[in-house]
């Protein structure tokens, strides 16, 4: 076992390791896998202007991530959505690497956001990651069946006089707040591989949704506690061994008959 | 006689612009009425307008209140990739699986884009047939179905008239239309201007 040192990070990640790979599920369903890498690096520049503005990073990420989110519905009615989520990747990144190229501090900070903070989740941050876990499961349980039916059926949904709002709008919040918890936990990238992966296989071999659901869950918790203990114990960052170790299992899986 | 369930008094519908002829149509719980016409006649259009998809030009377009609305269109459910299988496709619209053909057997615990392009539409077809609903529309249901899917389509249809619901059809398919349904309304193109 590894030190009580790292019991606190390591819970901190598993809660994400959960939820994310649920998160990326709904993601991937709506054709917007990409919006993990946007509304990351969305939340990585607004963690930045906020240190700059004297405000705490995860604040700052929480409310750039957020704004993008609610700017979504709006934007979409102008732009082709295979645009919308570059140009907010773009957005996020360049405002991120300016105010890291002009504050001292800023460029430490930035580095620590795109390559991953999770040994040093404290207590607070862990409470504050389990209990957005949990309320985040519970709403995704709620909008599972409307997030599928109006995908798949949008007229009779429309039809049924079901709000749009929680699904539509409410998602895209929950999920850039999410994204943005997560990556000023475990960074951009370990962010976007625990979203994409896992469920990118989960889609190739599942033989149903709710099997689907599970085999991400399975695939993302089992990489994470593998890629944290390797981490740990080849004193390596945890980010890119996860990262190696699920593009393994995707490689795998790619060869290996459906 | 049943009251109407759905009543049209020369009604044009169209998106940016008018593209139905006027329309007068009346259909009561139980009846089945078909829509035919060459394409570019409205029949698509004029079943949008119902559903509160496109808009209304002229004309009087009721529906009974409190009626619940099933539509199926020629857009066919995103499944390529998705890992859903049939008897959850059906869930999600509140369908049952009671009728479907024997062909089907086996179908609905397997992923639904591992199904023939057949065997899918009808499924995809029947969550929404299915679904509760007082009034479906029903646009060119027939497309990609072979004999027997026909045939059995005719039967549910009928089942389903028989159990309250009013259901509008357009097809191309007029034997089909004639065999279905109780009064089959054709449409004109409407007058280039």
């Amino acid at each position: 076992m590894f030190p009580d040192l790292f019991a606190i990070p390591f819970l901190t990640g598993l809660c994400l390791a959960v939820l994310l790979p649920l998160l990326g599920c709904y993601l991937r369903l709506r054709d917007e896998w990409l919006a993990a890498l946007a509304y990351a690096h969305v939340a990585a520049g607004g963690a930045l202007l906020a240190m700059l503005a004297g405000l705490p990073p995860p604040v700052g990420g929480v409310a750039a991530a957020a704004a993008a989110a609610l700017a979504k519905e709006p934007l979409a009615a102008r732009l082709p959505a295979s645009a919308l989520f570059p140009l907010l990747l773009l957005a996020g990144w360049a405002v991120g690497m300016l105010v890291a190229a002009n504050h001292p501090l800023a460029e430490r900070v930035g580095s620590a956001l795109f390559d991953g903070q999770l040994y040093f989740a404290d207590a607070g941050r862990l409470a504050t990651v389990a209990a957005g876990t949990l309320a985040c499961l519970l709403v995704l349980r709620r909008l599972s069946r409307p997030l599928l039916l109006s995908q798949l059926y949008p007229d009779h949904f429309r039809l049924r006089g079901e709000a749009p709002w929680p699904v539509h709008s409410g998602f895209d919040l929950l999920a850039a707040l999410v994204l943005a918890l997560a990556t000023t936990t475990l960074g951009v990238m370990a962010t976007f591989a625990l979203v994409f992966v896992p469920p990118w296989l989960a889609f190739r071999r599942a033989g149903d949704w709710r099997r689907g659901l599970r085999l991400a869950l399975l695939v993302s918790v089992g990489g994470y506690i593998a890629a944290f203990a390797m981490a740990l114990w080849f004193d390596q960052p945890f980010g890119p061994v996860l990262a190696i170790l699920l593009i393994l299992l995707a490689g795998i899986a790619a060869c290996s008959r459906s | 006689m049943n009251p109407p369930v759905l009543a049209l008094d020369g009604v044009v519908a169209g998106w940016q612009g008018p593209a139905t002829r006027p329309v007068d149509l009346r259909l009561a719980a139980g009846g089945i009425v078909g829509l035919s016409g060459a394409n570019g006649a409205g029949k698509s259009t004029l079943l949008a307008a119902i559903a509160g998809r496109a808009r209304l030009f002229d004309g009087r377009l009721a529906v009974a209140p409190g009626v619940r609305i099933g539509l199926q269109t020629q857009e066919v459910p995103p499944l390529a990739g998705l890992p859903l299988a049939g008897r959850e496709l059906l869930a999600l619209t509140g369908a049952g699986s009671a009728g479907l053909p024997s062909w089907l057997d086996g179908c609905l615990d397997r992923r639904l884009d591992r199904l023939s392009g057949g065997q899918r539409h009808y499924l995809a077809l029947w969550a929404v047939l299915q679904a509760p609903a007082d009034l479906l529309l029903l646009d060119e249901p027939t497309n990609n179905l072979d004999a027997a899917g026909v045939v059995h389509l005719g039967l549910a249809l009928r089942q389903r008239a028989a159990a309250g619901c009013a259901i509008l059809v357009v097809s191309h398919d007029a034997a089909f239309l004639a065999a279905a349904c109780d009064a089959v309304i054709r449409l004109e193109a409407p007058d280039v201007p």
